[in-house]
């Protein structure tokens, strides 16, 4: 309990942005480096896959970047339960910060995904389950972020825009399954998971793993960079409110 | 709870915001359909089901910033939400209305409509259950972006940005409902799940809509 | 040097040349935002000095 106590003073605004700039700099190494370590070692030092050829090589930025769109949602998701249930407001602006994050991680595996899709499967695209997923988390981000930046007020936009995230959510994850009722896709099914029987071979696993956890601290650090703007945007409005 | 019932209810038709331009833009998406697609029977039969359900789902956003933003405006929207009744049956009760008002004609219209784009004869029966069962969580869904957006100057465009991506799966599986039936499918699983999202929504969303209108009116 | 990338060649520098101008892109586009609220914060706060 202690422990968490001393987790929760980092809701502080003023704290947090100390903590966070003491943090920037050695994030940012540590997320080039696993980056730059995982595609490198898996642009350069991997076999070509026996099917895919080369292409296999777009699995080193296709699957990070698209679990982490998804995961950014979920993280969404928590800080917008923080703000409920505690009423941090860095919990509620950091959710707002790393909306924009998730878009940029959709686009990217969309991106990959369309144009790998187009050697393997003959299209850059195809209504399959998975690929309309990513169509509809793309719509809700849109939707998060247009709310934000409709609401003036902070504590009002931050109340919505935890409903409409939670809300959203058990909707997102009905329409993921609710497209299960056309047909089965051209997708294939998880490869990184970590129970199951891998579908991918350690030689591409390994590398993938390293840019997984470079694409992850890329986001913690895009979301420290912009959980502060966000802060010291507030900070600025209230200023501003007070001198006028 | 009742007067406020009927109050939407004739505030609705004297406006003609109800009945009247929810059918004749309902009727007009319909209608821009084969002139976009071109005339072939046998394309049109098969989008019928489709184009249905969306131009159902598009009439149903066009009346929503109406739900809340007159009383929002004219602050009585203040004095219902500080009145001695909960804010989850107000919600429900303007559900109901705007449900009566659009989901209902809706429905109603679809055979029609669907004969001027060759909707087969068998599917008849479909779409008016699938309509019937969906529209009212179309209502409940857009309560809530309704109340999402009532503080929002000008925020029709936003409130369809919001509700339309909640409006999938009840499309996915309205539109599913009638398809099959047409593909000599099964359509009860689709349907049943349209009704399934229906009692969800319409028991959930009013909880989600008041606490929507609570944060914007303080 | 160059892993010979055969007939997908392509393909995959098409991928990794679109995911970097999207992510630097975007890298770029939050700093230049951060420094210019950085810079907005020190004028504002100056600004409240300035007239007590």
């Amino acid at each position: 309990m202690k422990r968490l106590n001393a987790l929760w003073q980092y809701a502080n605004p003023a704290k947090f942005m100390a903590l966070s700039e003491k943090l920037l700099w050695p994030l940012a190494v540590l997320t080039l480096a696993c980056i730059l370590g995982g595609l490198i070692w898996g642009f350069f030092f991997t076999p070509d896959d026996f099917r895919q050829g080369s292409t296999v090589k777009i699995f080193y930025l296709h699957v990070p970047t698209a679990t982490m769109a998804t995961g950014i949602w979920f993280m969404m998701v928590a800080a917008s339960l923080v703000w409920f249930i505690r009423r941090h407001p860095v919990s509620a602006l950091a959710a707002k910060a790393a909306a924009p994050i998730g878009i940029i991680m959709t686009l990217v595996a969309m991106a990959t995904g369309a144009i790998w899709g187009k050697p393997m499967w003959g299209t850059y695209w195809a209504w399959d389950p998975r690929l309309t997923a990513f169509m509809i988390l793309l719509v809700f981000y849109f939707g998060y972020i247009a709310l934000w930046q409709a609401i003036e007020d902070r504590e009002t936009a931050s109340d919505l825009t935890s409903i409409l995230c939670i809300v959203g959510t058990v909707f997102a994850v009905i329409s993921r399954y609710a497209v299960n009722f056309w047909n089965q896709g051209l997708h294939q099914g998880a490869s990184m998971s970590v129970e199951s029987e891998r579908a991918v071979a350690d030689v591409f696993f390994y590398p993938a793993l390293v840019s997984l956890v470079g694409f992850f601290l890329l986001f913690l650090w895009l979301l420290l960079v912009r959980t502060r703007m966000e802060i010291r945007r507030q900070r600025i409005a209230a200023l501003l409110a007070r001198g006028t | 709870m009742t007067a406020i019932f009927l109050r939407d209810l004739r505030l609705a038709l004297r406006s003609g915001g109800g009945f009247g331009l929810t059918l004749a833009f309902f009727l007009i998406v319909i209608f821009i359909v084969p002139l976009g697609i071109g005339l072939d029977t046998a394309i049109l039969a098969r989008i019928a089901p489709g184009i249905l359900w969306i131009g159902a789902l598009l009439s149903c956003l066009l009346s929503l910033d109406r739900l809340f933003q007159l009383d929002f405006e004219d602050g009585s929207l203040d004095a219902l939400l500080t009145a001695p009744i909960p804010v989850g049956g107000l919600v429900a009760t303007k559900t109901l209305a705007h449900w009566i008002t659009t989901g209902l004609p809706l429905t109603l219209a679809a055979i029609p409509l669907g004969a001027l784009l060759y909707l087969p004869s068998e599917a008849y029966l479909w779409i008016t259950l699938s309509l019937l069962v969906g529209t009212p969580a179309l209502s409940a869904i857009g309560a809530f972006g309704a109340a999402l957006t009532v503080g929002v100057k000008r925020g029709g465009l936003l409130l369809s940005l919001l509700v339309i991506p909640l409006y999938l799966p009840t499309l996915i599986f309205g539109a599913q409902t009638v398809l099959r039936a047409m593909d000599g499918q099964d359509p009860f699983p689709p349907l049943m799940l349209t009704a399934g999202i229906t009692f969800a929504s319409l028991a959930a969303m009013p909880f989600a809509a008041s606490f929507a209108l609570r944060a914007n009116t303080n | 040097m160059m892993p010979d990338l055969g007939q997908h060649a392509d393909t995959v520098l098409l991928a990794y040349g679109v995911s970097a101008i999207l992510l630097l892109g975007f890298g770029f586009a939050t700093w230049w935002s951060a420094k210019k609220t950085r810079d907005a914060l020190k004028a504002a706060e100056a600004l409240i000095k300035s007239e007590p």
